[in-house]
């Protein structure tokens, strides 16, 4: 039963994917009539004024430009010609980085506010004063202060991807069940080993939750901070070729930001069902 | 009463309510118990039962009052004292062995792996479920899953058993099984065990001693009934003792309808002496806490306790 629901939910997949490329291609088809016009004045005006051609890139289009960036994805020809793979390996680099590095602080932290109703509800305020702001408002001030436009990223991405952790950690330890935690007091077991024996183990899902949605964010983040530093990375490539106009190019990055988004969440949930255990 | 082994003396539990005014779940609560005794604890909902049961666990404390244990104050938690809970609070995460052998490396911190884990084999055994010490609990059946909350807490060899409803959650035959089991272990180990229950039959088959609460708040620990069915009692002729109905009868009319009316009725009740029921005895009835002989047996409260 549930196989041949995978069965057909696949067949409707690739329907609707083959219907979406073929409405795109018919779209993006010549629009026919071109219109005549001095060699020399054709030269300056392109394909689409040229040849009638649509503006849009049609699938085919993409589909050939993207087998070229599979073919060679780690060229690097230059500040402003480097392969696909590079772009996406500064990227991730940078994600990962900021990403780890708030792991380091968000989860010990939490772990002290979830234990400590004190300091929950001293350091609740900052938090929540915190928490709202796009870490894009942050980039200014990290430029001034760090003066590295690749480490600013990545404090971007470290400031962005803190605050879902924390605060499901916070939650987590907080609401682990007074009956676990029951039982270890009535074994005497002390408070560090019943932090890493129950109260880990029993967060643990719930942390992993902050953390994928703290990678989705940091993966939606760091398109944006490389349009505004610039350099390297997919969101750089994503502006350099807008600026050099071709959508081809666009289309295709959007679809591998959308793949590694995609791939990295799917790690994290891995990770979230190793530790979820049902009662 | 000369062996005191756990003595509850004059606790009161109380919580601030709306307005600065205190609730008091209960004051002034004497109560004891003697080594090996097998006692239960009936009341309605609400009238403090599991607050006493934790504040003997040491998981609660008391507003007022002490409890000695064997001699010492009680402060905090112990490994003397094992808790069997309701909800069997099995760590999901672990397996069924894995839960019992937290239980004995925290008990013995300096065993290795080998030690601790033959040990807790040991009481996966005892309660009957060798072959499914690497299950997850998840995977077991309610009655399982308390069987190895009961091997967990025996495994510790506690001085005393605390369990707050533990067959609550189970079907009628599961419990059954269950209730001999535990009966079987105490006996066998001589555990003190002080057992919350709402079922009036659990409390006949397994107590030696069953204390009466009335309702909340400003609950009174009522009676002390002793169980006058022998020691070696069995499940299926319980019935047939003379003495079963008047016992049975005496609890239900209490539940029904004394442990509301209780405090009016009887305006001189002294906590420290809480009156000691003998069903079928009534000439012979004493004094729980002090040398003063009380009366506390009357034919007109109990209809057919001389059956």
């Amino acid at each position: 039963m549930t196989s041949s629901l995978r069965l057909r939910a696949g067949l409707v997949s690739i329907v609707l994917l083959a219907a979406f490329l073929g409405i795109w291609h018919l779209a993006t088809r010549s629009a026919g009539t071109a219109a005549t016009m001095s060699p020399e004045y054709a030269k300056l005006m392109g394909l689409t004024a040229t040849q009638g051609k649509s503006a849009m890139p049609g699938p085919l289009d993409v589909g050939v430009k993207l087998w070229e960036h599979l073919r060679r994805p780690f060229y690097d020809n230059g500040p402003n010609d480097k392969g696909l793979g590079i772009q996406l390996a500064y990227s991730i680099a940078r994600v990962g980085t900021g990403y780890l590095l708030a792991v380091l602080v968000a989860i010990p932290l939490g772990f002290l506010i979830g234990m400590s109703p004190l300091l929950s509800k001293a350091l609740d305020p900052f938090i929540q004063v915190l928490k709202p702001i796009s870490p894009l408002a942050w980039m200014p001030l990290a430029l001034y202060t760090i003066k590295d436009s690749s480490i600013s990223a990545i404090f971007v991405i470290f400031i962005c991807s803190i605050w879902p952790m924390l605060l499901n950690t916070v939650f987590g330890v907080a609401s682990v069940r007074k009956e676990w935690i029951n039982v270890a007091r009535t074994l005497e077991v002390g408070t560090v080993r019943r932090a890493f024996t129950v109260i880990l183990p029993a967060a643990a899902p719930t942390i992993l939750t902050g953390m994928r949605i703290s990678i989705g964010i940091a993966w939606l983040v760091i398109v944006a901070a490389e349009m505004l530093v610039g350099g390297t990375g997919i969101g750089y490539f994503v502006w350099n070729e807008w600026n050099n106009l071709s959508i081809t190019n666009v289309i295709i990055a959007i679809l591998l930001i959308g793949i590694v988004g995609m791939l990295l969440d799917q790690i994290l949930a891995r990770f979230t069902r190793m530790v979820t255990f049902p009662e | 009463m000369s062996d005191k082994f756990i003595s509850i003396e004059g606790i009161a539990k109380r919580y601030p309510g709306a307005g600065g005014a205190t609730t008091t779940v209960f004051e002034n609560l004497w109560l004891s118990m003697a080594r090996g005794e097998f006692a239960c604890v009936i009341g309605h909902s609400g009238c403090g039962k599991t607050t006493v049961l934790n504040i003997l666990a040491g998981l609660d404390a008391p507003s007022e009052g002490a409890v000695i244990v064997d001699g010492q104050a009680i402060y905090g938690t112990s490994l003397d004292r094992a808790v069997i809970f309701q909800s069997h609070a099995l760590l999901p995460w672990r397996t069924v062995l894995g839960n019992v052998a937290y239980a004995v490396s925290s008990k013995w911190r300096s065993w290795d792996r080998a030690k601790v884990k033959a040990h807790a084999q040991t009481f996966i055994d005892l309660v009957g479920l060798s072959g499914s010490e690497h299950k997850r609990p998840s995977e077991l059946s309610g009655g399982m899953k308390q069987r190895v909350g009961i091997a967990r807490a025996l495994s510790i060899t506690p001085k005393m058993m605390l369990m707050d409803e533990p067959f609550s959650a189970l079907d009628a035959l599961t419990r059954g099984t269950l209730q001999d089991e535990v009966r079987r272990i105490c006996l066998e180990t001589g555990q003190t065990a002080f057992m919350i229950t709402h079922d009036v039959d659990e409390a006949i088959y397994l107590a030696d001693k069953i204390f009466l609460m009335t309702n909340g708040p400003g609950a009174v620990l009522a009676e002390v009934v002793e169980n006058p069915l022998p020691r070696d009692r069995g499940r299926t002729d319980l019935h047939r003792h003379p003495l079963y109905y008047a016992l049975r009868n005496h609890i239900v009319d209490f539940l029904v309808t004394r442990s509301k009316t209780f405090a009016t009725e009887t305006p001189g009740h002294d906590p420290r002496n809480v009156p000691l029921v003998h069903i079928g005895k009534p000439g012979l009835t004493i004094a729980t806490g002090g040398d003063e002989q009380r009366l506390a047996w009357t034919a007109g409260t109990s209809p057919g306790l001389t059956a």
